[in-house]
């Protein structure tokens, strides 16, 4: 794989760790390699050492499309008045753990 | 010989070669060619010290004459000493690093199978937990094997360089003595023959997928770790590990 990004220490990638069945997989940081297998791999020796995680997805960072600071106001004010929106009005089932 | 004796003896082989790959490897600590590496080459040595543990207290337990793990590690010498003489070999560059690990690895791998399935309880628990581990290991150098030899001109030239000079130091990973025939026995630990025969199905094959050649060594191939003969190496890696146990046999962490 070549990309704009690659250097001699292989390509960037986005590291992102399920630490228990069920729940989110949470972005934990970033690892170089030249290739998806090499990448899993670094990112299991640098995330995963202490037990951190169930499941690990690498995915190359030139992949993932931000946001960026100017499209701040557009994008995420107009939630700021809109209460209404949050899911408040029902109650939730005992025994449901991650919503 | 008695089941005592052939067992320590066994005992020390495994013990030894997980110590000395578990050092050898620990001097990358730091000096790898990205953090990535580094972690990953000091995960197996963490792993194999902690092999070297297990193996060399149970060691002194079998052997019933008090001495513990340290004991074995830091006050035997190195004729002593029974580890295989690929793992001693130097680090070199981190080709000649992943050449030796993929060599051991294989062997190692398809040793603990086997021993995962011993009629001694104590090899079969260590086995089956072990092999976990060296799973792991296996499929990391067998990757890096392909990346090596089937990438640059660079990586493939010196990753050709170190199967050179490691090669002649895989024969006598297989070879058995008196020991293995007592324990073979009791049915405590495999035939090497046979993971001689899964390492050569294994081996060839791969190198040849990273477009290794096997070296032609004109028959000669290295030997004299089961009688307690190292190369060189062997005894600047015990005046390192050694230094500070043998100065100051009371130190604490």
């Amino acid at each position: 794989m070549n990309t704009k990004d690659e250097n001699d220490q292989g390509l960037l990638w986005e590291v992102f760790v399920q630490a228990k069945p069920g729940i989110p997989h949470k972005h934990a940081g970033s690892v170089h390699a030249h290739d998806a297998e090499m990448a899993l791999a670094s990112a299991r020796d640098v995330y995963t050492r202490r037990r951190e995680g169930t499941s690990i997805w690498v995915i190359p960072s030139h992949m993932i499309t931000a946001t960026t600071e100017a499209d701040s106001e557009s994008f995420f004010d107009p939630a700021d008045d809109k209460a209404y929106r949050h899911p408040t009005f029902y109650t939730v089932p005992e025994g449901v753990k991650y919503l | 010989m008695s089941t005592e004796e052939a067992l320590f003896q066994y005992l020390i082989r495994l013990g030894d070669n997980a110590l000395i790959l578990g050092q050898r490897l620990g001097e990358w600590c730091g000096h790898a060619h990205q953090l990535e590496s580094d972690i990953a080459l000091t995960n197996v040595a963490l792993d194999q010290i902690g092999q070297a543990r297990n193996l060399l207290t149970e060691a002194g337990r079998i052997e019933g004459k008090g001495r513990t793990e340290d004991d074995l590690a830091f006050f035997r010498s190195e004729m002593e000493f029974r580890n295989n003489l690929l793992v001693e070999q130097d680090n070199g560059d981190f080709a000649q690093t992943i050449a030796r690990q993929y060599l051991f690895d294989v062997f190692q791998f398809h040793l603990l199978t086997e021993l995962s399935r011993s009629s001694n309880e104590f090899l079969e628990a260590f086995a089956k937990k072990s092999l976990k581990e060296v799973s792991y290991h296996r499929k990391l150098s067998s990757d890096w094997m392909l990346r090596l030899g089937d990438g640059t001109e660079e990586s493939h030239n010196r990753l050709q360089q170190a199967i050179d000079i490691l090669w002649p130091y895989t024969a006598e990973l297989f070879e058995m003595t008196e020991a293995d025939k007592v324990l073979m026995e009791l049915d405590m630990v495999p035939d090497l023959k046979l993971i001689e025969q899964k390492w050569q199905a294994e081996v060839p094959s791969h190198l040849e997928e990273s477009r290794i050649r096997i070296p032609d060594t004109k028959g000669y191939m290295a030997r004299g770790s089961r009688d307690g003969h190292h190369t060189e190496y062997l005894g600047y890696i015990l005046a390192e590990m050694q230094a500070l146990p043998r100065s100051m046999p009371e130190a604490k962490w």
